[in-house]
């Protein structure tokens, strides 16, 4: 296939990005890995003049450390994160998530504030980056502003950012010493049909769930009926609660029968995936404390 | 309209300037105007590797990249490994195992298991399914191909 021609853009920095997205509005698109971009362009679902190549923009770099974050900066690929020894020691749920994304060369290739800012359903990091309360830096001409992860997938293909917003940097707060996560994705197809990211926090022996499921819906989905179904559970009774608990919730969700499976079939495999994320991150939590 | 851009990069170890449209993909510059026909399209969706090169030594799906990314930057084909006449050492490995039938996925999956070797020199079984998860054969059942990668090993 091939791309109606555009005007090709390469700006160094975020000033000139901004200048011409006033300049061309709806006719201009930004880009960074173009991984679905370029797709989109290709199968003539979109349509743009002007695109704006962001690999360049020195202001969107890498990955950084603050005290109790990470910062990764909007051109970081899922490979560069995979790879990285700070997320590695930080965040390694949200490491061994990014190496587990698509195939290797849309992994070198693609960034993971494309995957949020395009936010296609069957995408991994939303729910993982929601249960650990990981926010999105969101930066225009004038302004900046942050918004949770967990809100700011709308829907199918939307999100919270305006129009004349881009994203610099997705914070990631540094997994405490009493805290563990587990991601769980499954699918037959490149992406996910289901996926859950499970958080446990160990304070004094008394644990914390944070839930979050992804992929089946079309953003992301907090379960909080089994976060409290859990709630001050000792880890040994665990497995007499769990089942039934993740069983009444996921039979109630809304999800959609297409290629990726049967909404039964999704929500049978939410349930499962659910019960050995949350034991397995009760137990590292467990470990962790001893 | 949309002016013709200079593309400015390293092609098989060779500094090269084409002339191209801002919106060529990679795989057809490399195939019409670079001649390195090695470079196959099949699903042009990401997902089969057949189109498969290195950018800076990492493996990028050609159908789905812009030529013009790859200004300034190094870009090894299938044509770029074997050096005076010689096969490259994985090429060597997936001739000595027979690991090919018809022969269209082999440029991706030789690529891929150099990229693979140059960032892991002693893959385990697991990591090596794993980097050569997106490249798809419909020949050879993968065996044979996992056998010529695990000889490098
Ligand atoms: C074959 C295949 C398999 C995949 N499998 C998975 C999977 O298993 N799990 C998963 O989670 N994902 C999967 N993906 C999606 C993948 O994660 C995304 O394609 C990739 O992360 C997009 O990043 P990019 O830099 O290439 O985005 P681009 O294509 O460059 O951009 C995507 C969109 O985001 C916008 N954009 C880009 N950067 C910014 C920014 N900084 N600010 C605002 N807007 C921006 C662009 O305008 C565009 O609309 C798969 C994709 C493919 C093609
Ligand atoms: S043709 Fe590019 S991945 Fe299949
Ligand atoms: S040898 Fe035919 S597709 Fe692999």
């Amino acid at each position: 296939m091939f791309i109606t021609p555009f005007t090709h853009h390469r700006p160094a920095g975020l000033h000139s990005v901004f200048d011409i997205l006033a300049k061309y509005g709806d006719d201009a698109a930004v880009y960074a890995g173009g991984t679905e971009l370029l797709l989109a362009l290709k199968a003539r679902v979109l349509r743009y003049e002007h695109l704006i190549d962001l690999k360049r923009v020195k202001e969107l770099g890498g990955v950084r450390v603050e005290n109790d974050f990470i910062g990764i900066g909007a051109l970081a690929t899922h490979y560069r994160i995979a790879n990285d020894p700070v997320v590695l020691a930080s965040i390694p749920e949200y490491a061994s998530l990014s190496d587990g994304i698509a195939n290797i060369r849309v992994r070198v290739a693609g960034t993971l504030a494309g995957n949020l800012s395009f936010a296609e359903p069957h995408s991994d990091p939303p729910a993982l980056l929601a249960a650990m309360g990981a926010t999105v830096q969101l930066v225009s001409a004038d302004s900046e502003r942050s918004v949770p992860v967990s809100e700011f997938i709308a829907g199918e293909f939307t999100t919270m950012r305006e129009d004349n917003e881009l994203i610099s940097e997705v914070r990631v707060p540094v997994t405490q010493p009493n805290e563990a996560f587990r991601f769980r994705s499954f699918g037959h197809l490149e992406r996910p049909a289901v996926n859950v990211a499970v958080g446990c926090k160990n304070d004094d022996g008394k644990t914390a769930f944070r839930i979050w499921l992804g992929a089946i819906g079309d953003h992301p989905i907090h379960a909080e009926k089994v976060e409290t179904a859990l709630r001050g559970v000792p880890r040994a009774s665990l497995r007499d609660v769990l089942p039934a608990a993740t069983e009444e919730f996921t039979s109630g969700l809304s999800a959609t029968s297409d290629l990726h499976g049967s909404a039964d079939y999704k929500r049978h495999l939410a349930s499962v995936l659910m019960q050995r994320a949350v034991n397995e991150a009760a137990e590292s939590a467990s470990s962790k404390e001893s | 309209m949309t002016e013709k851009q200079s593309l400015s990069f390293v092609l098989n170890g060779e500094s090269r300037e084409v002339s191209i449209d801002a919106s060529e993909l990679l795989v057809d510059v490399l195939r019409e105007k670079c001649g390195m026909k090695g470079t196959k399209r099949s699903c042009d969706v990401e997902v089969c590797g057949a189109c498969t090169v290195l950018a800076d030594g990492l493996p990028i799906s050609s159908c789905t990249t812009l030529a013009i990314d790859m200004d300034g930057r190094d870009v090894t084909t299938i044509e770029g490994l074997a050096r005076n006449e010689k096969l490259s050492r994985v090429q060597q490995a997936f001739v000595d195992h027979a690991a090919m039938q018809c022969g269209f996925c082999t440029p991706g999956m030789v690529l891929a298991t150099t990229a693979l070797l140059e960032t892991n020199e002693k893959p385990t079984d697991a990591e090596i399914r794993h980097f050569l998860r997106g490249n798809i054969c419909r020949c050879t059942g993968y065996i044979k191909i996992l056998e010529a990668v695990k000889s490098l090993v």
